[in-house]
């Protein structure tokens, strides 16, 4: 096992949070967990297929990033993209159709657990290759500054948070964009999910430089290395990076450092990782250290806390059922959504 | 009515549509202060402003992928590939994003981009440089292909590939560039998915498309001469084929050649041919016959360039010698 790396100091406590905002980022990252958990059970009961790919112990990076967007702003995701649409707003219901296969799923069955979009919610989309969904994002995060520069659009302020792995950060489309994103100063975030793990390969294996936040200062960007197991540390980073971006200042690149406790994806016998390395993280379960995050500073109490619990696990069984009970997309609309105009 | 020459007329085009609808751009590389490699976008960067023809870095796949991204939420861009070679270096976007993401996403967005460049054979620019994408492409769902051979269509298409709300592949000649003729001066577009009959006949069905028609106009000259009456048809659309007007020749003069420039193997001659046969056999006299290109890199000796492909006597030679074996 490679030394791991030294995490950045965040001290929660001193950060402020209202009671409301704090539980509204527990509840997301509940959903998160307890959806994935679902999927996991689905897949091994042979009710879902395909390549399934959870998100377990980045909850943290999810929540704290698109927890601080607008609901008008936009989210790009990757071939993991089940968690980013429901914190992106896309209700777990329809995600949860769509990995049915079901017309009820938000990409209407066409798409599957790695093709998850919403146009009502501004979810661009999961992307199933390493880095496509970069460009994509870059094009939204154009859109926002063509509004606002080329038409005279003041309200167009939006901003677009792109995510992708550890893996994608030696991929061309990386380097690519974030040129074009710092010359043209486009109002995006670059976050990295460095879970240290590309499948079976090692990040430290595939990277000549391991701090991938570093890579930012070649383009005259901030780059900033947060504890992605701490949503209270990425919610700080994320919230300036939103402000940087809407005021028209240009991309910031965030690397958060965590930790996928599954296999890369449902399919994956996990045989590479040690046991010591996945215990260590584990014992830096995100959701856990906000709960007492939460109890600490009085912004809840354990009532309160499974409360939430309790309410999400109803909204997951009654995804399930939903997604059970949808009807399969009819066979005659099998070339349905080629065109646009058909 | 005012003579234009080709690449003027694709200009005209996108300024015209720039000027209607301002959410229409423009981006590639040296398409701004450059003004394009074949002027096609020359002075517009002065007209429009640097984020409406926007000068991209050399990077394809990202500059294409961006148009994606803006076409999804809510922008017209029109993609310039400098030499449409280059959109191999692309073609991840081009077919994973561009293509199939309309179909992915269960409808949730629509890719209303052009993606329009120089490609085909010119004159001994090299292998990289002398490429014939439409059949790389033609295998991808959701895209629409389109081939432009004269100022007229060339315009009248261009306008209709913007307003289009998805995908289209928009091929231009290197060679055609500077084709002249005599443009309406009203505004007009051309279908794109509808062929165009060059030259009525009756003996035989010359299909063709971007350079080649200009190939077969030619041959036909000598074919008049021996008193052969063939009908041309200028594919256009390449996806979707219209096979309504081609099935409508075959209908009438039972015989078909192909003339392409795409290479032979997988080609577009190669999925007419298929596709003739399954609606159309019972109306053939003779079996279908394809002039393309030799499956070869494109070799940059210039007599070898010419052998690569078809040649106007080899085209008269291919239809005298099918309108000969007439029972």
């Amino acid at each position: 096992m490679v030394q791991e790396r030294t995490l950045p100091q965040f001290h929660a406590p001193a950060a402020q949070i209202a009671p409301e905002e704090g539980l509204r980022l527990y509840e997301d990252m509940i959903l998160g967990r307890f959806f994935e958990d679902k999927c996991a059970e689905m897949y091994y009961r042979g009710k879902m297929f395909g390549f399934v790919h959870l998100y377990n112990g980045q909850e943290a990076v999810s929540s704290g990033v698109i927890k601080s967007l607008r609901s008008d702003d936009y989210v790009c995701s990757t071939y993991r993209d089940h968690v980013h649409a429901l914190s992106a707003g896309v209700p777990a219901k329809n995600v949860m159709a769509e990995l049915f296969g079901k017309e009820t799923g938000c990409s209407k069955g066409r798409g599957g657990s790695m093709h998850l979009f919403s146009s009502e919610h501004n979810m661009l989309g999961g992307f199933a290759f390493i880095g496509e969904g970069i460009p994509v994002a870059l094009g939204a995060a154009f859109q926002s500054r063509y509004r606002r520069d080329a038409l005279g659009d003041s309200n167009a302020d939006q901003v677009t948070a792109c995510f992708f792995g550890d893996g994608t950060s030696n991929n061309g489309q990386f380097f690519e964009c974030l040129n074009m994103a710092a010359l043209w100063k486009l109002p995006i975030l670059f976050v990295v999910e460095n879970n240290k793990w590309a499948i079976g390969m090692a990040h430290e294996r595939a990277t000549s430089q391991p701090e991938i936040y570093k890579k930012a200062a070649v383009f005259g960007m901030p780059g900033v290395e947060v504890d992605g197991m701490d949503v209270m540390a990425v919610r700080e980073v994320a919230q300036q990076a939103v402000a940087r971006a809407r005021a028209g200042e240009g991309p910031t690149l965030i690397e958060a450092l965590t930790y996928r406790f599954r296999g890369h994806s449902l399919a994956d016998p996990d045989e590479l990782r040690s046991k010591a390395e996945k215990e260590a993280w584990l014992a830096r379960d995100p959701i856990k250290r906000f709960e007492g995050y939460l109890l600490e500073q009085n912004l809840a109490d354990e009532g309160t806390l499974k409360e939430v619990r309790d309410r999400i696990q109803t909204r997951i069984d009654d995804a399930l059922t939903f997604a059970e009970e949808s009807p399969e997309p009819s066979p005659d609309d099998l070339y349905k959504y080629i065109f646009a105009d058909e | 009515m005012a003579e234009t020459l080709l690449f003027n007329a694709l200009r005209e085009a996108i300024d015209e549509e720039m000027g209607r609808d301002d959410t229409v751009f423009v981006l590639g590389e040296d398409v701004g202060v450059y003004g394009g490699s074949y002027k096609v976008t020359k002075d517009l960067y002065n007209k429009y402003g640097e984020l409406r023809v926007l000068d991209t870095p050399i990077a394809e796949n990202s500059f294409t992928g961006m148009a994606v991204g803006a076409a999804m939420t809510g922008l017209r861009p029109i993609i310039e590939g400098m030499n449409m070679g280059f959109l191999l270096l692309a073609f991840n976007q081009i077919a994973n994003n561009a293509g199939m993401l309309r179909y992915t996403s269960g409808g949730n967005y629509k890719i209303p981009m052009v993606i329009r460049g120089p490609g085909g054979v010119g004159r001994q620019l090299g292998a990289e440089h002398s490429q014939r994408l439409e059949a790389y492409f033609q295998a991808v769902p959701g895209l629409k292909i389109v081939a432009c051979s004269t100022p007229y269509n060339a315009k009248g298409l261009l306008k209709a590939a913007i307003r289009d709300d998805n995908p289209v592949l928009f091929f231009e000649h290197v060679l055609l560039y500077n084709l002249k003729e005599e443009l309406p001066n009203h505004e007009y577009v051309v279908p794109l998915d509808k062929a165009e009959i060059v030259r009525p006949g009756k003996d035989v069905t010359i299909l063709t498309y971007s350079r080649m028609r200009h190939h077969v106009t030619q041959a036909v000259k000598g074919l008049e001469k021996k008193g052969i009456d063939p009908e041309v048809i200028d594919l256009i659309s390449l996806k979707p084929l219209d096979f309504d007007t081609i099935g409508a020749s075959i209908k009438k003069t039972h015989r078909v050649i192909i003339v392409e420039e795409c290479m032979k193997t997988g080609g577009i001659g190669a999925e007419i041919i298929a596709s003739i046969n399954d609606r159309y056999f019972d109306e053939l006299d003779a079996p279908v016959v394809r002039l393309s290109s030799q499956d070869i890199p494109t070799p940059y000796n210039g007599k070898l360039e010419t052998l690569t492909i078809v040649q106007p006597k080899q085209i008269e030679a291919a239809v005298e010698n099918m309108v000969a074996l007439k029972v």
